[in-house]
């Protein structure tokens, strides 16, 4: 049987900065094993720029910033298998994985870190009414495709969903010559970043229709066409609002989903909210010893949020190795109230808690002018005034370590107050 | 002249941007940063982009190798880059950052690549 430190599930921005910064802290052995044939995970294929400006203070494309750490990665000599499949994993930190080379093999771990990303919600997960033809992609598919393999994947095309895979995926397909005929979007704002707005649909006058859905597919083979029409608060469907397209190709970008058989299956808790592990202030999942961080924990918009997370995640793996984490102290909760759809961490350990707390959360609806409320056992300690909040983008916050005044089985709570309420 | 409100797009944090011309000078006003500011006045008077696509491979594991264009180029010009990105095709050993294309589509701006095969 094979025995690390630390072995890190993933080989995505999320895994290659948790075994660097495991590294930096001290820890020799470590393995990442990474199922693709490449180091980089989502990002090679974002070959669009906009990555790195928290992290490297200047803005690149997904392959240029995986490019960095896999380069550090290398020349800290850290170890890693690829082409690699994580089978199975156990409270016991054992770990089933499968290659070519190796065949089946157990791996030991001291502690363990899941950085398995996320995946496509498909059709089947949200119901799409009409025939089966071909000409149907998720729009991650769609990328990978045309970016790295260099298919053509249609000509006129319908978008669903506006998240933004959709959004840049609407821009990559124009400037490929095919004819975007609209985004169609099925609540009242956009699931994307606002930039990606702009810069993707706006720059190319491709209409983004809020409020509408998908009706009906046609086409036996390929797609020969769609059915929108307009939907009411209820999204609820307006009859008569129908809209047809004449296209050969829908795109969805529906949403992702943190991808957790792995955890769930290891007996981890998962939070019914954000579909990842529930998470204290080391990211530790509730199973002593595993980690977890980025796209698995949940959806980041930013991949320098996920460095950030992923080096707190390697840091405290490290520390466990060590024995430097307080594993007595008073634990409190976070709790999501009025306008938050959730809170990571969900448990924080008071005495890990350096200078500061950070938390991270997402807004349930689109909001202008509110105060974001801090509350420990519904007494305020913190109030920050926003001007804009959408639940594209993921929020964050600190709270100073002399704030903390709390107790075994605190509440640390977030919600959302109007202006002048 | 009236104010006018753009989405900055420099980077993921989006801020709303009011421009306002006062004379020759241009006011702007809710950037988080000083990249803002430059960016309000260009998008008002010549708008630019950065382009990232893909160029062929030949003989390669991989495919296609990202590029971009080192800085943003004008937008009326980004249809004729992707003609010329087009007709591209490279071979490795590349290192990221290499110059392909001197001067793509005559917008004094290289196009350099995304990754190193
Ligand atoms: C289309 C798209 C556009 C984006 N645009 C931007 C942007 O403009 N700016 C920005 O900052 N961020 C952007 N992001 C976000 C950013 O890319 C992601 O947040 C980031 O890549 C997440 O990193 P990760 O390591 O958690 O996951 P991933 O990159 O998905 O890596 C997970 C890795 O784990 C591997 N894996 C999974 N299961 C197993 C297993 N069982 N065994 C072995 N290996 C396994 C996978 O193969 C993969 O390589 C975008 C994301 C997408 C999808
Ligand atoms: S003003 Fe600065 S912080 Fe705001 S979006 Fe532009 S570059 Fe980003």
């Amino acid at each position: 049987m094979l025995t690390y430190e630390i072995v890190v599930i993933g080989g995505g921005p999320a895994g290659l900065a948790a075994a660097i910064e495991a590294k930096k802290n001290g820890i020799e052995s470590i393995l990442i094993i990474e199922r693709d044939g490449e180091l980089g995970g989502i990002l090679q294929q974002c070959i669009h720029n906009g990555f790195g400006l928290h992290v490297f203070k200047e803005e690149l494309t997904g392959p240029e910033y995986a490019e960095k750490f896999i380069h550090e990665l290398k020349q800290m000599g850290i170890a890693y298998k690829l082409d690699t499949m994580v089978l199975d994993i156990n409270k016991d930190k054992e770990i089933h994985a499968i290659n070519t080379i190796d065949g089946f093999m157990t791996i030991k771990a001291g502690a363990v870190i899941l950085a398995m990303g996320c995946r496509e919600r498909t059709r089947g997960a949200i119901n799409i009414p009409g025939t089966r033809p071909a000409g149907i992609y998720t729009a991650g598919t769609a990328q990978r495709f045309v970016n790295m393999e260099g298919h053509k994947v249609g000509k006129r095309v319908v978008i669903l969903g506006s998240g933004d895979i959709g959004l840049i995926m609407a821009r990559r397909m124009t400037l490929e010559g095919a004819k975007v005929l609209a985004v169609v979007e099925l609540m009242p704002f956009s699931g994307g970043l606002t930039r990606n707005i702009v810069q993707c649909l706006e720059d190319y006058n491709i209409p983004l229709l809020l409020s509408h859905t998908l009706t009906e597919i046609r086409g036996k083979d390929r797609v020969e066409g769609i059915v929108i029409a307009k939907v009411d608060e209820n999204k609820k469907i307006i009859p008569g609002t129908e809209q047809e397209f004449d296209c050969d190709t829908l795109l969805l970008s529906v949403g992702l989903i943190p991808e957790n058989e792995l955890s769930y299956n290891a007996g981890i808790e998962l939070d019914p909210i954000t579909y990842g592990p529930t998470v204290n202030e080391a990211m530790e999942t509730s199973v002593e010893g595993i980690f977890a961080c980025g796209n698995v924990v949940h959806v980041h918009d930013l991949v320098d949020f996920v460095t950030q997370e992923s080096r707190r995640a390697g840091k405290n793996a490290a520390g466990y190795i060590k024995k430097e984490i307080k594993k007595e102290s008073q634990t409190v909760h976070t709790h999501p109230e009025k306008g938050i759809r959730y809170i990571v961490p969900q448990r924080v350990r008071i005495a890990n808690v350096g200078q500061k707390l950070d938390l991270f959360m997402r807004v349930d609806n689109v909001y202008q002018d509110v105060y974001m409320v801090v509350k420990i056992n519904d007494k305020e300690i913190k109030r920050i005034k926003k001007k804009h909040l959408a639940p594209g983008e993921m929020e964050s916050l600190e709270i100073q370590k002399d704030d903390l005044v709390c107790e075994e089985g605190s509440m640390i709570s977030i919600l959302l107050e109007k202006e002048g309420a | 002249m009236k104010s006018k409100e753009i989405i900055c797009i420099v980077c993921p944090n989006g801020c709303y941007l009011e421009i306002e011309k006062k004379g020759d000078e241009y006011v702007v006003r809710g950037n988080k940063c000083p990249r803002g500011k430059i960016y309000g006045v260009k998008e008002l008077t010549n708008p630019t982009r950065v382009v990232t696509t893909t160029v062929k491979i030949k003989d390669g594991k991989l495919k296609m190798l990202p590029v971009k264009t080192r800085d943003p180029i004008p937008k009326n010009k980004i249809s004729a880059c992707m003609r010329a990105v087009d007709k591209i095709e490279v071979k490795p050993p590349i290192s990221v950052g290499d110059v392909l294309v001197q001067n793509i589509a005559g917008t004094h701006v290289d196009l350099i690549a995304s990754r190193s095969v």
